[in-house]
């Protein structure tokens, strides 16, 4: 039980709450505002994650110039997937998301020479090499922790990624208000209506579907430096369904209820480790794990039984007609 | 060679299809995205191990009763957790989230009781047919015959008895239907119980056809089969049924030496998705679907 009380270990579940908040920012966008059903929100976050590394390891590029066009190589998938896409209806439109978030996992296992194949980043440079990504940004990191007179790793990470999300959350939320926003959510309850006040529908859905992508991207890069190794196993679909359970655990439409969502989740994900009074405690460890899964099931089917808008969302956002 | 890839598609097809007219059917009547389908198929081959292996029953009793296990899980879902979430009205997302949370509660149940190793059904995997060119294992003609008479009597069910015509109307008109007197709620029943059926079938098939099982493989069965139930367009039974083969075909004819060399079979699934966003780029509601906007 003493790792419940270790502020290290709640500085590294408070950097994770971090990553997914900018993760589902991107959910926000696209569907809070925009009404797109993105299921594929994970393979934008193994783009940004990828391209990244990538450029770092085989290409000796620093971290600074990387990290941009990873973010930017994920806007660039938000707008290819889009443009044959968004016409579909929307339940279409879903599946085929997730879909191209099980081919970026596929290429990622299997084109070894460019990703590393399924043994992951550490055989980016070719088996043995033992490869790294992120010197620079530890060196960063070390560097900001001297000035802020901060020892721990996690901590730094944490005040860094939540800086970034509390920014982008801000200009969110100022983006939701402006003309530009207020068409965005025009489209979302009606499309035919905005189309017919001359609104370029198509262009909107696109330029919401590149900006969620971006965050995600932007996630995957956080993501790649806070755990210093990654593979295609942490790109699986499972991740894009955590997010839009952040989503709605906080409320669809509300920007400031991502971070709170995520938080939540957090919460809830670190604290089941911790379930060691009976019945968890006859349970060897490998079975805890699928417990703390269902749990987590349980929780989602709950929530949409019981409070379907979320923590802060409107209730007519989530109802049928 | 292609005989023998035609054939090896058409195993994969069949058994694709059968779990893809399960979620189409669905889907059509209660607008649902069933994410937990793969976990029932799971469902349904565990239950089938479990009398095949355990009980040492014969497996054709087995898959019987597997089927039966999972249509009841089916129906005892609806009263659980569909009936009450559509007397709150709850709309297209609130439904795949719970759907998202049952595959989770169910895949994590199975893991818990049956454990993760991989189990293979009590068959004898060297037991090989050879008709023509073409080389068949046991459990290859299994699954050919299997889902060529389940996909027969699914056919014949949803054309001929009034039950399967008003599960089309339904799905073709829900508020028609209903004013025409058709008893929803017990077609929303027996639409449970046939995806069950289905489910519980679709999954010995597959682990047949895969040789191992364990508690993972249906949930990594489902995107092929959605992709099945989007190119044929979705809620359409008969659709679904031709995605299936399409896909299943176009998965193992794409590994053809004599086309270009032929693709790895590693990216079979992803051909699998390239042949459904091509063919969402010509004919956006599917082959089956009719064209609507929504």
């Amino acid at each position: 039980m003493s790792a419940v009380a270790s502020g290290e270990f709640w500085a590294f579940v408070g950097v994770v709450a971090g990553i997914y908040t900018l993760l589902t920012l991107g959910l926000q966008v696209q569907f809070g505002l925009a009404g797109l059903l993105n299921f594929g929100q994970v393979g934008f976050m193994a783009i940004g994650a990828y391209t990244m590394a990538i450029l770092v390891v085989k290409e000796g590029m620093s971290t600074w110039p990387a990290a941009p066009l990873g973010v930017l190589a994920a806007a660039a998938a938000g707008v290819l997937v889009g443009l044959p896409t968004l016409r579909l209806r929307s339940d279409y439109f879903a599946i085929v998301t997730i879909a191209f978030s099980e081919i970026v996992r596929f290429v990622a296992t299997n084109e070894d020479r460019l990703t590393g194949g399924s043994q992951g980043t550490i055989n980016l440079g070719g088996a043995g090499q033992a490869s790294q990504y992120d010197d620079e940004w530890r060196r960063f990191q070390e560097w900001l922790g001297g000035v802020l007179h901060i020892g721990s790793k996690d901590v730094v990470m944490l005040l860094v990624v939540w800086a970034v999300a509390l920014v982008l959350l801000a200009l969110t939320a100022a983006a939701a208000r402006t003309p530009w926003g207020r068409v965005l959510r025009a489209i979302r309850e009606d499309e035919d209506a905005a189309a017919s006040l001359g609104k370029d529908v198509f262009a909107y859905k696109l330029q919401a579907l590149g900006l969620g992508a971006a965050l995600a991207g932007l996630a995957g890069c956080f993501y790649a430096w806070q755990f210093s190794f990654f593979s295609p196993a942490d790109f699986q679909p499972l991740v894009t369904f955590f997010a839009w359970m952040i989503l709605i655990l906080g409320g669809v439409g509300r920007v400031w209820a991502v971070p709170v969502g995520a938080v939540l989740f957090g919460v809830l994900f670190a604290v089941t480790r911790f379930f060691d009074f009976p019945p968890f405690s006859y349970l060897d460890s490998a079975d805890r794990a699928y417990v703390r899964l269902m749990i987590i099931g349980l929780v989602i089917i709950g929530l949409v039984l019981l409070r379907p808008q979320g923590i802060l969302g409107r209730r007519d956002e989530m109802v049928l007609e | 060679m292609f005989l023998q890839l035609f054939v090896n598609g058409l195993v994969t097809g069949s058994v694709i299809a059968i779990a893809a007219v399960g979620v189409s059917l669905v889907y059509g009547i209660l607008r649902l995205v069933n994410f937990a389908y793969g976990d029932m198929m799971t469902f349904g081959a565990y239950a089938a191990y479990l009398g095949n292996v355990t009980f040492g029953l014969p497996l054709v009793v087995a898959t019987g009763l597997a089927m039966l296990a999972a249509a009841a899980l089916s129906l005892g879902l609806d009263f659980a957790l569909w009936r009450p979430l559509r007397a709150r009205r709850a709309g297209f997302m609130s439904l795949f989230l719970a759907s998202i949370g049952l595959a989770l509660v169910l895949r994590q149940a199975i893991l818990l009781v049956a454990g993760p190793q991989p189990r293979s059904f009590d068959v004898d995997p060297y037991k090989v047919y050879v008709i023509g060119s073409v080389r068949l294992s046991g459990a290859q003609l299994v699954a050919i015959v299997a889902s060529a008479v389940a996909i027969a009597a699914v056919g014949l069910f949803l054309a001929r008895t009034s039950t399967g015509r008003v599960m089309r109307a339904l799905s073709d008109d829900r508020a028609l239907a209903a004013v025409s007197g058709i008893d929803v709620g017990r077609v929303i029943a027996a639409t449970w119980v046939l995806s069950g059926l289905l489910a519980g079938l679709a999954g010995v098939l597959a682990g047949l056809v895969q040789s191992t099982f364990d508690p993972n493989f249906g949930f990594q069965l489902l995107l092929p089969i959605f992709a099945a139930v989007v190119l044929g367009g979705i809620g359409s039974a008969y659709g679904a049924l031709a995605g299936g083969l399409v896909l299943g075909l176009a998965m193992e004819l794409s590994t053809w030496e004599s086309l270009a060399g032929g693709v790895d079979p590693v990216y079979k699934p992803v051909v699998a998705f390239v042949v459904l966003i091509g063919a969402l780029l010509l004919r956006p509601q599917g082959l089956f679907g009719r064209a609507r906007v929504v």
